[in-house]
């Protein structure tokens, strides 16, 4: 099939999402060399990085443990409402942290420091293990946990030694997504005031005008990510050595009454604590709304745009990651490793550094763009193209070669194949994709507030404009708004789990 | 197969209707995208203005829509911070879609003005203000003025416990306890005064003072208020109407302000101000803009509506707070206060950007 035709639309990809670094680099280097070593090199940036390497490391940790636990729990155990737990354990992808941090701080005035952004952040991003954990333990051979079980192994250490390798590549993937969002979040630890490289940068690009000094830091944040992108590589290559087999699904096992009794109490504190107490704090909050209650039309059209722009990035996204995304799943040379990993790009840079570079590089190449929504839209596919590059490769790899084979003999050309056949098997996956897309978009925060038209409003504009006048009554409505536009997306995420299990 | 067909089909309309809601929702700054060939070339009657707000949309939105309802001119406003706003600008240079900036204080006007961006007003728009309050070459005006205060829980001390001078605020019984904002405009414009008023490296000491005194940081004015307000915190430097036109009414807020002791740089009023960019000085609906600025009617809007101090004679001050005459203000000429760029790189240097 089309391979170099593809190779080359892949790489013309790719170096769309490597712009706005190669313009962050061109930038950086056209500066004061000695103000920007000063810069990048003073007590505070030293300060900025450790803080952000501990809360990283803290959070995907935290995010980790949680994840393989509740997937473990919702895939092994059989629990009563089984089905419903799963979707609630996707629903925290609908609160965004800054959400959650804002509804965190309203229900307990004064909050803030390390500690409490830590666990906001867990329980925020725990979903992005949670679920392709779960898809994982779904494959898995446990033919192996017998056998060890077999050579009188405990259980707890079969399951150690033998499933948790099976799905630690799907786990790490998650954390990998784990730490790149907590690197580049800025809206819970600007409220929660922990200072970060990210909000570091911030302050530094609101409240300076020379904008290389900003562009230096963002580099220092721009190289951590990507050794966490590099770390996650490494981890994953030693812990997929033998692929597992599928083997016929196991029917879960059922727990003692004790046992049942506390996962359901394990899985619920997560639940209360992740989805129902910040739309709870927030609901208390509306009637103090006052005079900056927001009038009905305005977060209606807000609620729109958010929902429009949301649909639109994922599906740009979705058709960009595709042409990557099945070279990487079938023809992985060298050259497709390294466009694959040059997506990640976009993960590794904070959405607020993409849009700085944004607003240079249309200012420079398309002024008629210019605080156009092509620009906004262009960067969310930039931010966003890893997920749906690894939603979609992993859907695809999950198509057996064998059905392309088959379609050929039958005469079929190969784009027409590939329509045909591969990619509505790898559909679900894809979908899933562009879900999660659709989900980051609607909640992007810097880089929307940059970039969008004039008098463009999302509920996340909306809601930031709002803490910013310190109406936090005001600002309640349209963070729960925000947080129900997300639900029906993230549902829909474990739905598409759920029937991706079922063969068809 | 048919089933991914009907997918695929509703995926493309869900693109489709997507594209055509954000656009409707967004349709007010497709038509005004500046045409770059074109930007102000014809000095005659625009129907349409694009307009840079450093000041918070709530505040200046409904002032904006009773001028476009008065003088049939469609205005486009963009909405961010001021210092931001500057810095955009600077960025787009000649390609700035902009005409106006509004900005929440007198640094960012002095910072355009200094790289040439700004365009001489007319005199009679610049003489509607008293001359301490606005731009000394006219390339700015001065709309509004805000007194620097300090917010202090009412529940842990008395207006007395509190000072008037933010020297104090580095004594051992403030440890910790002070909030502050550097990468807000205003506190940046203090800090521009300071260094005007008592010197560089004055401002120097008391930047360091407050870090090693353990100042606590803040993104913005308004958390400053709210933290004081539920006793996060107990005192912080902010501005006068982020107190008076909070979501309540003030007088029965945790938070209660102090102002700054007459004639030292603590009781120091800064202003709100516009100007016109280089490129639309020939547009008469950026003039006509700014001279709606220091009308009546719009100098009493920023009285009754945002409390803030209006610079135009004869308009009455704000409720609830002190008049403007007995502030005390300090000798510092506004229009000196355009160094930002030191001012930003003083707060870098101490570790607080």
């Amino acid at each position: 099939m089309g391979t170099p035709v593809l190779l080359c639309v892949a790489a013309l990809i790719a170096a769309a999402v490597a712009a706005p670094l190669v313009q962050l680099v061109l930038r950086v280097a056209a500066g004061d060399a000695a103000t920007i070593t000063a810069v990048i090199l003073r007590p505070r940036t030293l300060d900025l990085l450790l803080t952000t390497v501990t809360l990283t490391a803290a959070v995907a940790g935290g995010a980790l443990v949680l994840g393989v636990a509740t997937a473990w729990a919702l895939s092994a155990v059989a629990l009563p409402l089984r089905a419903l737990w799963r979707i609630v354990a996707c629903l925290p992808l609908a609160v965004p942290s800054f959400v959650a941090a804002f509804a965190w701080t309203s229900a307990i005035p004064g909050l803030s420091g390390p500690v409490p952004l830590a666990i906001v952040l867990v329980l925020a991003t725990a979903p992005y293990v949670t679920v392709p954990t779960m898809a994982a333990f779904a494959r898995v051979d446990h033919a192996v946990m017998d056998a060890a079980r077999s050579l009188g192994h405990s259980p707890v250490r079969a399951f150690l030694s033998t499933m948790l390798p099976q799905v630690m590549p799907a786990a790490l993937a998650g954390t990998l997504l784990v730490a790149l969002y907590t690197l580049s979040d800025f809206g819970a630890p600007a409220l929660l005031r922990v200072d970060t490289l990210t909000t570091g940068i911030y302050a530094q690009f609101t409240g300076g005008l020379d904008r290389s000094l900003s562009a230096a830091m963002a580099l220092v944040l721009a190289a951590l990510a990507l050794l966490c992108v590099a770390a996650e590589a490494l981890a994953r290559r030693r812990a997929s050595r033998g692929r597992p087999t599928a083997s016929a699904p196991r029917a879960p096992m059922r727990p003692g009454r004790r046992i049942g009794a506390l996962l359901m109490l394990g899985l619920g504190a997560v639940a209360a604590a992740s989805v129902l107490l910040p739309p709870a704090a927030l609901l208390v909050r509306v009637p103090s709304a006052g005079r900056y209650a927001a009038d009905a039309s305005e977060l209606a059209g807000a609620a729109l745009s958010t929902v429009g722009v949301g649909a639109a990035a994922a599906v740009l996204t979705v058709a960009a990651s595709l042409p990557i995304a099945w070279l990487a799943a079938r023809h992985r040379t060298r050259v497709v490793a390294v466009v694959e990993s040059v997506t990640y790009l976009g993960h590794a840079i904070p959405g607020l550094v993409v849009a700085l570079a944004l607003v240079a590089l249309t200012l420079a190449i398309a002024p008629g763009a210019y605080q156009g929504l092509a620009a906004l839209l262009a960067a969310y596919v930039i931010l966003f193209l890893p997920k749906a590059v690894g939603s979609s490769r992993a859907a695809i790899a999950a198509v057996s070669p064998a059905l392309d084979d088959a379609a050929r003999t039958l005469g079929d050309g190969p784009w027409r194949l590939w329509w045909r056949l591969s990619l509505p098997a790898a559909a679900p996956g894809v979908l899933a994709g562009g879900v999660l897309v659709m989900v980051s978009a609607m909640k992007e925060l810097p880089a929307t507030l940059m970039l969008r038209p004039i008098g463009f409003d999302t509920l996340a504009t909306e809601l930031w404009g709002m803490t910013s006048l310190g109406a936090h009554g005001a600002a309640a409505l349209p963070a729960l708004l925000l947080i129900a536009v997300g639900i029906v997306p993230a549902a829909a995420m474990a739905r598409s789990l759920e029937t991706r299990k079922v063969p068809r | 197969m048919t089933r991914f067909r009907a997918a695929a089909g509703a995926l493309a309309l869900a693109v489709v209707g997507a594209l055509a809601l954000t656009s409707c929702a967004a349709s007010a700054p497709a038509g005004s995208t500046p045409d770059a060939s074109t930007p102000t070339a014809a000095p005659s009657e625009e129907s349409t203005l694009v307009v840079y707000s450093g000041r918070d949309e709530k505040l200046v939105a409904p002032l904006i829509e009773t001028f476009e309802a008065e003088s049939g001119i469609t205005v486009d406003v963009r909405y961010a911070g001021s210092t931001e706003l500057a810095a955009q600008l600077l960025e787009e240079g000649e390609r700035t879609p902009a005409q106006v900036f509004l900005s929440q204080d007198s640094g960012s006007l002095g910072a355009l003005a200094a790289a040439g961006r700004l365009s001489t007003l007319p005199k009679e728009v610049t003489s509607a203000v008293p001359a301490a309050y606005t731009s000394t070459d006219g390339s700015w005006v001065g709309l509004t003025g805000r007194a620097r205060v300090i917010a202090y829980d009412s529940q842990a001390y008395t207006a007395d416990q509190v000072p008037g001078d933010v020297w104090e605020l580095l004594k051992p019984e403030w440890n910790g306890k002070v909030a502050i904002a550097p990468s807000n405009a205003s506190f940046q414009a203090f800090v521009t005064a300071m260094r005007v008023d008592e010197g560089e490296d004055r401002a120097r000491e008391w930047l360091t003072g407050l870090v090693a005194n353990g100042a606590k940081i803040y993104a913005k004015n308004g958390e400053i208020l709210e933290a004081v307000n539920t006793g996060a915190v107990g005192v912080g430097l902010i501005n006068h109407y982020y107190w008076a036109r909070s979501e309540q009414d003030p007088t029965t807020l945790r938070a209660q302000l102090k102002f700054g002791d007459p004639g030292s740089i603590s009781a120091l009023v800064n202003v709100t101000g516009a100007g016109i960019l280089t490129g639309a000085e020939n547009s008469t609906a950026a003039q006509k803009l700014v001279q709606y600025l220091v009308s009546n009617d719009a100098q009493t809007y920023f009285a009754e509506q945002t409390y803030e101090y209006p610079l135009v004679a004869g308009v009455p001050s704000p409720a609830g707070v002190p008049p403007l005459s007995e502030l005390g203000g300090p000798d510092v000429d506004l229009s000196n206060l355009s160094s930002v760029t030191e001012t930003a790189a003083l707060i870098t240097s101490v570790g607080l950007l």
